[in-house]
């Protein structure tokens, strides 16, 4: 299957019910007395996300750049589908790796091997499979005979490099990559270099979201400049980088 | 860069188009089912580790579950039996069996609140499907109800409950038990997600029902008021499961209600879960 990513007029709400509409009460009193009603009509949102469109093909290698607060991670998790728009689509084909969270269902408790065979059933690989990653993420984590004692008691290098190469480990057709992966220590990262390279080479599509200009300049052919959940710029890197200094 | 193949992701397409009609919207809850139920040998891993980690480092691990009903059971049947001026041997099976029913319900009620908040991180950083959360409670409960039927099988063989063709009964009872177990998960899950306040009502509810259902005392003892008990789903849930393993034939009145409150369950449920199935993410 091609991969592709299509986005068409996303928007997207995000409900903050923390602050007044969440309680049961709120709501039925809400919908009994008028006056109220207000209340759960004018719930405080976020306006996370306005009309974002683009199309990407095999090839489009996508970063978003912007301000923190400006929407890239509730894009990427649009993108991955895990939040659903409101206004607009999204349509993902292919197979897809969202390196959002550094310890994805990383359970301290846990031992390796465990959290390896774990991540595997989340991407729904067939048994087989997950043998094969339990190989490699420990060979690459150099987990040693710590791969059966629980995550709690490994050094933090060592659960830095068990997140990085279970993320790693598994290629998808369509990448998606939030700036926190590419925190880290020097040494650690000179060690990563050559896999996440070999990631991101392997993926049709990327869609890199970070601050730091040298990594799109290196991995990416267009820029998306987010401002306030909206679209200030798209375009080609030099370009968008330019503007996007200029202003900041 | 290591030397074992690469591993590849499978396919894994989606195409969410925002304002859709009911019929797409169904269509969604529908693939989630489909997905979820394909994703089995995880929801299974993930229940059995749930189990595994509470009981890890202890030495007899999930047995003390075992254990402590066993006890629990011991202890108050004969204060029990004494107070109600019932027979041992009657007592002691028909106890057995709802306090170790009645543990699965008030575990899985409780543990239904918590399904999607104590999920939170996995909803929010991968997109699975949302039946597979619910699917997962419901397993390990099951797990731990297998635990508990140590206990049952213990007091039969004690009191000599012998199994009879009545027995035969209790499988379209468990059938139901498993369909409404699901959708109790997947409705409690959502509405305690969006609501807060939920979980400590759902609380208060379970324990009032406890006492009110037929759990320690014996539906005959109500006398002339004991066709009310109908009215009470707790009661005919736990009546059609527990009466064919006692040897005796639930009536009709207690299969009509079991019914007629699992019907409007599962019809509640799947109309929620069409709704609100694609705005989880954004309540946890």
């Amino acid at each position: 299957m091609t991969a592709e990513l299509l986005v068409e007029n996303l928007s997207l709400d995000f409900p903050l019910y923390h602050g007044s509409a969440r309680s049961l009460k709120k709501t039925v009193i809400g919908n009994m007395t008028g006056r109220m009603g207000a209340d759960t009509h004018h719930r405080v949102v976020v306006q996370a996300l306005r009309d974002i469109s683009f199309h990407l093909t095999p090839g489009d290698k996508l970063g978003l750049v912007g301000r923190n607060g400006a929407g890239k991670t509730t894009l990427l998790r649009a993108l991955a589908g895990i939040y659903e728009p409101q206004v607009g689509r999204v349509r993902m084909q292919g197979s897809l790796n969202a390196l959002l969270d550094p310890n994805l269902g990383m359970n301290v408790e846990l031992t390796g091997r465990e959290n390896i065979a774990l991540r595997g059933h989340y991407n729904r690989l067939p048994l087989a499979a997950i043998r094969r990653l339990e190989d490699d993420v420990a060979d690459f984590a150099e987990l040693g005979d710590f791969i059966d004692l629980p995550v709690r008691i490994y050094s933090s290098g060592m659960i830095v490099r068990l997140g990085f190469a279970l993320a790693t480990a598994i290629r998808p057709q369509v990448l998606l990559m939030d700036e926190w992966f590419l925190a880290g220590d020097a040494n650690f990262l000179e060690k990563a270099r050559g896999r996440l390279e070999d990631l991101v080479r392997g993926a049709e599509i990327l869609v890199l979201s970070t601050h730091l200009s040298s990594v799109i300049e290196q991995w990416c052919s267009r820029v998306i400049w987010l401002d306030q959940g909206r679209v200030r710029a798209d375009g080609p890197v030099a370009d968008v980088l330019a503007e996007y200094h200029a202003a900041a | 860069m290591s030397d074992t193949p690469h591993i590849f992701a499978p396919s894994a397409s989606f195409d969410i188009a925002a304002g859709p009609s009911r019929r797409d919207m169904a269509r969604a809850a529908r693939e989630d089912l489909l997905l979820g139920l394909s994703m089995w040998r995880l929801c299974w891993s993930l229940a059995l580790l749930d189990i595994k980690l509470r009981y890890r480092g202890s030495v007899i691990g999930p047995f003390w579950l075992t254990l402590s009903t066993g006890v629990m059971i011991g202890s108050m049947g004969f204060l029990y039996a004494a107070l109600f001026h019932m027979e041992l041997h009657k007592y002691f099976p028909f106890l057995a069996l709802s306090i170790v029913l009645w543990n699965f319900i008030a575990a899985l009620v409780a543990e239904a609140c918590q399904c999607y908040i104590l999920a939170e991180g996995l909803i929010r950083s991968v997109r699975m499907p949302i039946t597979l959360y619910a699917g997962r409670v419901v397993l390990r409960n099951l797990l731990v109800l297998a635990h508990n039927v140590v206990v049952i099988v213990v007091v039969d063989a004690v009191t000599l409950n012998t199994p009879t063709l009545t027995w035969l009964l209790a499988i379209p009872a468990i059938m139901l038990w498993l369909l409404l177990s699901f959708a109790v998960v997947l409705l409690l899950g959502a509405l305690c997600a969006r609501f807060r306040d939920i979980p400590p009502i759902v609380g208060s509810v379970m324990q009032m029902a406890f006492f009110v259902s037929g759990v320690i005392w014996h539906p005959s003892q109500l006398v002339k008021y004991e066709y009310l008990l109908v009215l009470n789903p707790f009661y005919s849930m736990l009546e059609i499961l527990r009466a064919p393993l006692l040897g005796e034939v639930p009536t009709l009145a207690v299969y009509a209600s079991a019914l007629g409150y699992a019907v409007l369950t599962v019809s509640l449920t799947t109309l929620l879960f069409v709704r609100v199935r694609g705005r989880i993410a954004f309540w946890v």
